[in-house]
């Protein structure tokens, strides 16, 4: 046991919200992110007036003025914003439990929005990389957080034995998943073995299917004590445990220099993640993987405890992923096949997995593990209901 | 094509790639090695540095092959390959680099199916001093 203020069940998510997923939206993205806020306050019961904590990522560009004026946040007295990307999506959540937990906010909001689908790829602007690590990398053509990753897939098939076929039970699981979510970008759409085998390469070995959606949208969540929780409209999904994780010598997605290049930051999350935890791997009923590279998830899998050191291909085997599987994951399509909003829509599946209103429903779901990127500095949540 | 877009802590790399010369940052007090370079060293916290001339030998680690989307110089070279090689006195030195057919070559003058991870490889470097590899002769 810990001492001082435990973060373990003081806080709970009572209200998700989003937008529609396109690839194209008509509103820009600080209309979308007021309709994902005010719809996830909606669905807490929460009036905009008791907001007094804000959490989003470094990358979001609707910032916190912009934000409170638009839909009549109270005085805020929390707001903070966490970097590297995807890697910061459980971290917004952590960071208001945290603050709500400490005293320093009664009511938060974490939120992104964001214009992936119709707008620019941050890989094509040149100018605003900094030297280190582009300097190293870029000049040669490694150009895309694709080429970055599938850099590490290669390593990871050579070294453990990982194949194509693993990374594609991966992409069928969360297009499966999506085939059930009608807000999914992919709903109407199944994919084969056939499609995965024959599709075009983006970075040998990754191919179209091994990659993110690029999606236009906007989700919110609603984070309060747990006291405050028993009295909203909604189930309480509770923050049973919380993690970053930025591990010694760590390079982000460039991570090559290292003794040990894939052994990344999900370990360092997880270790802090279940030392903080009533609960082990095993007791994990369902599972959001952040997903932006199919490749992610095999390494997650390793770094958060479900199967050991290189066992993260052979895991996908036999239907694990699925729903009746060992660990069903990804349960609304993730970044693969819902939308790829920085992985804040894995947050919202796993509070609908505990309310049991998942368009693919685990039975019984009481536990979710939501991580966020594998392979930038991450961050992970453990919720219960 | 896009230059190095250096800092101070790697300018001196650049200028040793200029002359044809492959040196690492290592520390000046601990001796240890490291990459990329940094103004102090992790292992002893010393400001002393100093960079360390190495073979050029090295081992392929991983490599990918990348297809467009790319900017536009490097799609109209695609598919080109990205290595990552070990160099051969300091493994955990890999340096992120193209295997060509020869000094000032084409991305993609070697075609894919002839790179394997574990293959030696040596350093060359284009005239404008960017630093490339070769396959050594066996």
């Amino acid at each position: 046991m810990t001492s001082g203020i435990g973060l373990k069940d003081a806080t709970a998510i009572v209200g998700i919200g989003q937008t529609a997923f396109a690839k194209q939206l008509p509103d820009d993205e600080k209309t979308l992110a007021c309709r994902a806020v005010l719809a996830a306050l909606d669905d807490a019961g929460i009036a905009p007036g008791e907001v007094d904590a804000l959490a989003s990522y470094t990358m979001e560009d609707t910032d916190e003025v912009e934000l409170a004026k638009a839909v009549g946040f109270g005085d805020l007295t929390h707001f903070s914003k966490v970097g590297y990307g995807g890697g910061g999506s459980c971290a917004t959540v952590a960071h208001l439990a945290a603050a709500i937990a400490t005293g320093q906010a009664t009511v938060g909001v974490a939120w992104r929005s964001r214009k992936r689908g119709s707008g620019p790829r941050p890989w094509s602007n040149t100018t605003v990389q900094l030297p280190t690590p582009a300097q190293w990398t870029r000049p040669y053509g490694l150009l895309r957080p694709v080429d970055e990753i599938a850099m590490l897939t290669r390593r990871y098939m050579h070294e453990f034995g990982a194949t194509r076929d693993h990374l594609f039970n991966v992409a069928l699981a969360c297009r499966n998943r999506a085939n059930q979510n009608p807000a999914a970008i992919m709903y109407e759409r199944p994919l084969t073995r056939e499609m995965y085998m024959t599709s075009r390469w983006i970075s040998e070995p990754l191919c179209l299917f091994d990659n993110c959606l690029e999606t236009d949208g906007a989700l919110a969540c609603v984070v309060v004590s747990a006291e405050r929780a028993r009295d909203c409209r909604r189930t309480p999904v509770y923050v049973h445990s919380a993690a970053q994780g930025l591990p010694a010598q760590h390079h982000g997605m460039v991570n090559y220099w290292n003794d040990d290049p894939l052994t990344g930051p999900a370990w360092t999350a997880a270790r802090h993640l279940w030392k903080h935890a009533d609960l082990t791997p095993q007791d994990v009923d369902v599972a959001q993987i952040y997903d932006a590279f199919t490749a992610l998830i095999p390494l997650s899998l390793e770094g958060y405890g479900f199967c050991g050191r290189g066992e993260g291909g052979a895991f996908t085997e036999q239907g694990a992923l699925e729903i009746g599987g060992r660990l069903p994951v990804n349960t609304g399509g993730g970044g693969l096949s819902e939308a790829y909003v920085h992985g804040f829509n894995l947050i919202t599946e796993g509070v609908k997995q505990l309310r049991g209103t998942s368009t693919a429903q685990v039975p019984g779901a009481a536990t979710c593990l939501v991580t966020a990127g594998e392979g930038v500095p991450t961050s992970a949540l453990l919720l219960r209901s | 094509m896009l230059s190095p877009v250096t800092d101070a802590d790697g300018a001196p790399f650049w200028e040793y790639a200029r002359r044809g010369e492959l040196r690492v940052q290592a520390c000046a007090s601990c001796g240890e090695p490291r990459f990329p370079p940094r103004p102090c060293c992790p292992h002893c916290q010393s400001f002393a540095s100093e960079w360390r001339r190495v073979s050029g030998h090295g081992r392929i680690w991983s490599y990918v092959v990348p297809h467009p989307p790319l900017l536009p110089d490097y799609a109209e070279q695609a598919p080109y390959n990205v290595v990552v090689v070990e160099l051969a006195e300091a493994p955990r030195i890999r340096l992120v680099g193209n295997l060509v057919a020869e000094a000032g070559a084409r991305l993609g003058s070697v075609p894919p199916e002839r790179i394997r991870i574990g293959a030696r490889v040596q350093v060359v470097f284009t005239e404008g001093g960017l630093p490339q590899w070769v396959l050594e002769r066996s």
